[in-house]
C-alpha cells in the first residue's frame, strides 16, 4: 500500500527550532563536524551506525519491528555495506523527536504496505557504505597511508602495504569527526554477501523467557492504569455516565471523560480499571448510526454494483460493447466482510504529561504520526513531545493508526505529572477498529466461439480506505488503492492481457471505518479476479492453468512465479486420491506471487488443508529464511480470513467481541507451506504482505475441484465448512 | 491475602481472591512474561503452569492458585541455562512478533512432559494457542527438534 501516512515534512521542519540542541546528545570539538553521540556515549559514525569502544556495532532502524523482521533486513542492508562483524551487531530505535531535531535523517518512520526495505534500500545501504568510508579513513590517517590502501572484512582494517590491522571500535572516535563522503558508490548486488543470506533474527533471545518488554509491559514509576470504553456506535458520542457507583471501588483513582466519545477509569492496577469500568453506568449518546443493521450495509454495497456511475481504476477497449457481442458471458458475484485485525497484544500507550512535556511510550507502525498525535492532543508544541517505541505485539496495520495514543494522551492531560498506561481490552480492540474493508464485485466476463476471454468487467462496490483516512490521496475523487491488483501497471497490476477490459469502482461508504489491515486490497481482489478466472476455464472446459497461461505471455514475471507453483504441486501429475488442487496468482507491494493448495473437504463439510506451494518473487530477496516465515505466517493471517474472519454490524455497533466470536486458525488446521523464495534482481518488491492474497483463492479453487461448488461469500463457516 | 508460590519464590498478594492470576502475576508479582490476549482462555497467550499443569491463567481466580506451585516463562531456565524448548525456538527462529510465544512455549513444555516424542496430531491436540503472525510451521518444527534434542 502506497497509501500510508507520510508525515507533512513542514511541520517537522518547523518543529526542529523549538527542539534546538535539547537532546541528551553530546557534542565536542571546536573545528570540523560535530561528533553526536549515542546516550552511553558511543560515537555516531554517519547517522546509521553508533560503534562502541567493545565493537558493538549499534544499526539505526527508523521502521517498526512488529515480528515482520525488518530490524534484522534492514540490518544486513547496513551491514552489508559496512563490512561489519555480522555477530556483534545490535540495533536501536532513534525517536522520532531526534527525528524531527535531526531533520529526518532516518527518513520515513512509517511501517505498512510491505515498504520497509523496498522504500529505504538506498540510504541505509548508503549508511552503510558512509560509515565505512569514515572508518578506514581514520585508520588511513592513523597510520598515514591512503585510505585506497586499507580494505576491511568483519570490523577490521588492513593496511596492505605493511600488513598493520585496526578495528572498527579502535578507530571510531576519529572517525565520528571526519566529514561524511558524499560520493558513495554502493556494492553491485553480485558482491553481496549478507544480502540474500538467511540469518537468523536479531530480536528472538528476550522472546523466550519473557524478558521482552512490549508497551503493555511498561512500567514506570508512579504509574497509573486505565482502562476505556468509547461509544460502541461509530460516530456516537458519550452522553453521561455516574462516577459516583465506582468512586469508592479498590484502587480507583478518577474517572474521565476521553474526548466526546470515550470514558476512562484510572487505577492503581488494570484490573482494578477495568473491574470499575465494566460496573459504571454509561449513557451513550447512539446518533443515527445505531438503526444502522447489516443487512442495510449489504443493500447499500449492493446497488452500487449496478450503479451507472463509478469511477475508472483500468480500462482497455471496449469492455461493454464487447461483452454485448460475445458468444459466451458469464457473470459472477463476490462479496468480502469486514475483518478486525485483532494483533496479539492489544493496543496500548502510557502517556506522562506535564506542563512543558509530554512523553509517550507504544508500540506503533508510525513513530511520526504518533508524535503528531501526542503533539496534538497535548497541545504541547512538537519540540516538547517525545515517542519512545516498543516492540509491537503485531500491528497489521492497526497500529498504524494512532486513536489509542490520542486517547492515553488525553487522560494523562487530566492527570499532569502522572504517567498512565492505557491498555484496551480485547472487547475494546474488537469493536472499535479500523476494520478490512468490505466490497463486493459483479464479474463479467465475455468469451468467444474458441473459449478465449474477449471482454472482462470488474465492477467493485464497496468501501474506500483513502477517503475515510486520507481523503487528501484521493484522485479527483478515486480510491486508486480500491484497485491493488487490476491496476493496468505499476506495483499491483494486473497480469492478464484482456483486449476489452474495465475495472471500476462504485464507491460505497457505510459507517463503520475502514483500515489498512495486511495486505488491504489484493486480499480481496484477488479472490475476484483469480476465483474468476476459475470459473472461466471450468465453464469452458479448459485447465485453469493452461487458460490463465494464454492471457500471461505479456507478463512474464506473474507467469514465472504461477508456473513455479504449478511445478512443485505437480499440476499436471494426479492428485493423491481424494485430494483436490487449486492455484491463483496476483501482484501486490511490487512483488509477484503465487499459490496452489492441495486439499480434501467431505461430504459433512470437512475441510482440510494439507498443502500450499508459495511463490514470491520479490526482486532482491534480503532474507529468504524470514521471507518464507513471512509467507507460512500471512497464510495463517489470511486463511483465518477464509475460515472464520468476519464482524458484522447490529444497531451500528459491531457484534464480535473477542476470539470465541471471531476466531482464528490454530496448528492443527495449518497446511503444510513450502515458500520458494525466488527474486529475479533488478528490483525491490514488499515482502510483508503480497503472498497472503493468493491463499484463499487457491483454496477456494481447490474447494471447487473437489466439490463443485463456487463459494463467493466469506467466511467459509457460514457455508458451514469446518477445519477437519 | 493471597500466598502464591511463584517458580519457587513464596509471594503475599493483597488482592481480591476472585482476581485472575494473570493481573496478579503481572500486576502484584511484577512477572510480565505471561501476557493478557483475550481474559476469555481462548488464546492461551496467558498460560503458565499450576502444579505442572499449563493453565490459562486469566481464567482462573488467584484464590484457586494459593498453595500450588506456580511457574512462569520467567522460571524455565535454571541459574540461566535454557531449556531445551527455548533452545529449540531460538535454533529454529520461532517468534516473529513474539507476544504469544511466552503461552506457546509454556503449552510445549506441558505437552513434553507427558509426552516426550509427541506426533503432529499429538501436537494439533494439545497446541491450541493462537498465533496471529502464523508462526505454526516453525512452532511445529520447533517442538519437534526439542524432543529430538
Amino acid at each position: 500500500m502506497n497509501f500510508v501516512p507520510k508525515m507533512n515534512r513542514r511541520s517537522f521542519v518547523v518543529g526542529t527550532a523549538a527542539v534546538g540542541s535539547g537532546l541528551a546528545l553530546g557534542f565536542d570539538l571546536p573545528f570540523g563536524p560535530k561528533v553526536v553521540r549515542a546516550a552511553d556515549g558511543s560515537p555516531e559514525v554517519g547517522v546509521w551506525v553508533v560503534i562502541r569502544p567493545d565493537e558493538t556495532v549499534v544499526i539505526r532502524i527508523a521502521r517498526s519491528e512488529m515480528g515482520q523482521g525488518t530490524l534484522t533486513g534492514l540490518a544486513q542492508m547496513v551491514a552489508e555495506e559496512l563490512e561489519c562483524d555480522w555477530s556483534k551487531v545490535t540495533t536501536e530505535y532513534p525517536t522520532p523527536g531526534q527525528s524531527v531535531a535531526r531533520k529526518r535523517a532516518w527518513g520515513d518512520y512509517s511501517t505498512g504496505g510491505s515498504r520497509g526495505i523496498r522504500e529505504s534500500h538506498e540510504y541505509v545501504r548508503k549508511g552503510g557504505a558512509t560509515a565505512r568510508m569514515m572508518l578506514i579513513q581514520a585508520a588511513a590517517n592513523e597510520w598515514k597511508v591512503p585510505a585506497a590502501e586499507c580494505s576491511v572484512i568483519n570490523s577490521t582494517i588492513t593496511h596492505k602495504g605493511s600488513g598493520r590491522t585496526t578495528t572498527y571500535g579502535k578507530v571510531a572516535e576519529a572517525a565520528a569527526k571526519i566529514e561524511p563522503p558524499t560520493d558513495v558508490k554502493l556494492k553491485d548486488p553480485k558482491d553481496w554477501k549478507l544480502i540474500g543470506k538467511g540469518v537468523l533474527r536479531l530480536d528472538t533471545a528476550d522472546k523466550v523467557n519473557g524478558k521482552q518488554v512490549y508497551g503493555a509491559d511498561l512500567k514506570l514509576p508512579g504509574m497509573l492504569n486505565a482502562a476505556i470504553k468509547a461509544c460502541p456506535v461509530f460516530g456516537g458520542k458519550l452522553k453521561s455516565y455516574d462516577e459516583a457507583k465506582v468512586a469508592g471501588m479498590k484502587g480507583v483513582k478518577k474517572v474521565v471523560k476521553v474526548a466526546d466519545n470515550a470514558v476512562a477509569v484510572v487505577a492503581d492496577t488494570w484490573w482494578h480499571a477495568k473491574t470499575a469500568l465494566d460496573a459504571l453506568p454509561i449513557v451513550w449518546d447512539e446518533g443515527p448510526n445505531g438503526k444502522i443493521q447489516q443487512a442495510d450495509i449489504v443493500a447499500m454495497l449492493k446497488e452500487g454494483l449496478t450503479a451507472e456511475q463509478a469511477f475508472v481504476g483500468n480500462k482497455v477497449g471496449d469492455a461493454k460493447a464487447a461483452l454485448a457481442g460475445a458468444a459466451k458471458r458469464i457473470e459472477a458475484t463476490y462479496a468480502y466482510p469486514w475483518q478486525s485485525h485483532a494483533p496479539m497484544e492489544p493496543l496500548n500507550a502510557t502517556a506522562l504529561y506535564t506542563a512543558d512535556k509530554c512523553e509517550v511510550w507504544c508500540g506503533t507502525q508510525n513513530g511520526e504520526a504518533a508524535l503528531a498525535a501526542t503533539a496534538e492532543a497535548s497541545g504541547l508544541p512538537v519540540g516538547k513531545c517525545e515517542v519512545y517505541k516498543q516492540l509491537l505485539g503485531g500491528g497489521f496495520g492497526r497500529r498504524g493508526r494512532s486513536d489509542y495514543v490520542t486517547q492515553a494522551v488525553q487522560i494523562a492531560k487530566q492527570m499532569p505529572g502522572t504517567p498512565i498506561k492505557l491498555l484496551w481490552s480485547r472487547e475494546e480492540d474488537m469493536t472499535q477498529g479500523t476494520y478490512h474493508p468490505t466490497t463486493m464485485a459483479k464479474m463479467t466476463a465475455g468469451l468467444d466461439a474458441d473459449g478465449n476471454l474477449v471482454a472482462l468487467h470488474a465492477r467493485i462496490s464497496g468501501q474506500s480506505i483513502l477517503s475515510a483516512l486520507f481523503p487528501a490521496r484521493l484522485q479527483n475523487g478515486m480510491d486508486p488503492a480500491t484497485f491493488q491488483g487490476f491496476a493496468p501497471a505499476g506495483e499491483a497490476a494486473i497480469g492478464y492481457t484482456v483486449p476489452n477490459l474495465l475495472v471500476d469502482h462504485a464507491m460505497r461508504n457505510p459507517h463503520v471505518p475502514p483500515g489498512f489491515w495486511r495486505g488491504v486490497n489484493i486480499n480481496q481482489n484477488a479472490i475476484y479476479l483469480e476465483c474468476f478466472m476459475d470459473e472461466l476455464a471450468h465453464e469452458t472446459k479448459q485447465d485453469p492453468l493452461a487458460f490463465r497461461q494464454k492471457l500471461m505471455s505479456k507478463h512474464p514475471k506473474h507467469l514465472a512465479v504461477l508456473n513455479a507453483v504449478a511445478d512443485k504441486i505437480g499440476w499436471t501429475t494426479p492428485p493423491p486420491k481424494g485430494v483436490f488442487r487449486g492455484i491463483a496468482q496476483h501482484m501486490g507491494y511490487g512483488s509477484y506471487v503465487a499459490a496452489a493448495a492441495e486439499i480434501s473437504l467431505d461430504d459433512k463439510g470437512a475441510l482440510k488443508i494439507h498443502r500450499m506451494v508459495a511463490a514470491t518473487d520479490p526482486g532482491h530477496a534480503v532474507n529468504p529464511a524470514q521471507i518464507e516465515r513471512q509467507v507460512s505466517g500471512s497464510f495463517v493471517y489470511g486463511l483465518s480470513a477464509l475460515l472464520y474472519g468476519e464482524v458484522t454490524v447490529k444497531n451500528g455497533r459491531i457484534e464480535q467481541e473477542n476470539f470465541d466470536t471471531y476466531n482464528s486458525m490454530r496448528i492443527s488446521e495449518m497446511p503444510k507451506v513450502e515458500s520458494i523464495v525466488m527474486g529475479s534482481g533488478g528490483f525491490w518488491g514488499g515482502v510483508g504482505e503480497p503472498t497472503i492474497c493468493v491463499a484463499a483463492p487457491a483454496v477456494l479453487n481447490a474447494i471447487f475441484a473437489a466439490t463443485g461448488k463456487r463459494y463467493r461469500t466469506f467466511p467459509l463457516s457460514q457455508h458451514n465448512i469446518r477445519t477437519a | 491475602m493471597v500466598k502464591l508460590t511463584v517458580n519457587g519464590i513464596s509471594h503475599d498478594v493483597d488482592v481480591e481472591p476472585d482476581t485472575p492470576l494473570l493481573w496478579v502475576l503481572r500486576e502484584q508479582v511484577g512477572l510480565t512474561g505471561t501476557k493478557y490476549g483475550c481474559g476469555v482462555a481462548q488464546c492461551g497467550a496467558c498460560t503458565v503452569h499450576v502444579d505442572g499443569v499449563a493453565t490459562r491463567s486469566c481464567s482462573m481466580q488467584v484464590s484457586d492458585a494459593a498453595g500450588k506451585q506456580i511457574t512462569t516463562v520467567e522460571g524455565l531456565a535454571v541459574n540461566g541455562a535454557m531449556t531445551k524448548v527455548q533452545q529449540a525456538w531460538i535454533a529454529n527462529d520461532v517468534p516473529q512478533c513474539g507476544y504469544c510465544q511466552s503461552g506457546m512455549i509454556m503449552a510445549v513444555t506441558a505437552l513434553l512432559k507427558e509426552k516426550a516424542k509427541p506426533t503432529d496430531a499429538e501436537i494439533d491436540a494439545a497446541i491450541t494457542n493462537i498465533c496471529r503472525c502464523g508462526t505454526f510451521q516453525q512452532v511445529r518444527a520447533a517442538i519437534h527438534a526439542a524432543a529430538n534434542a
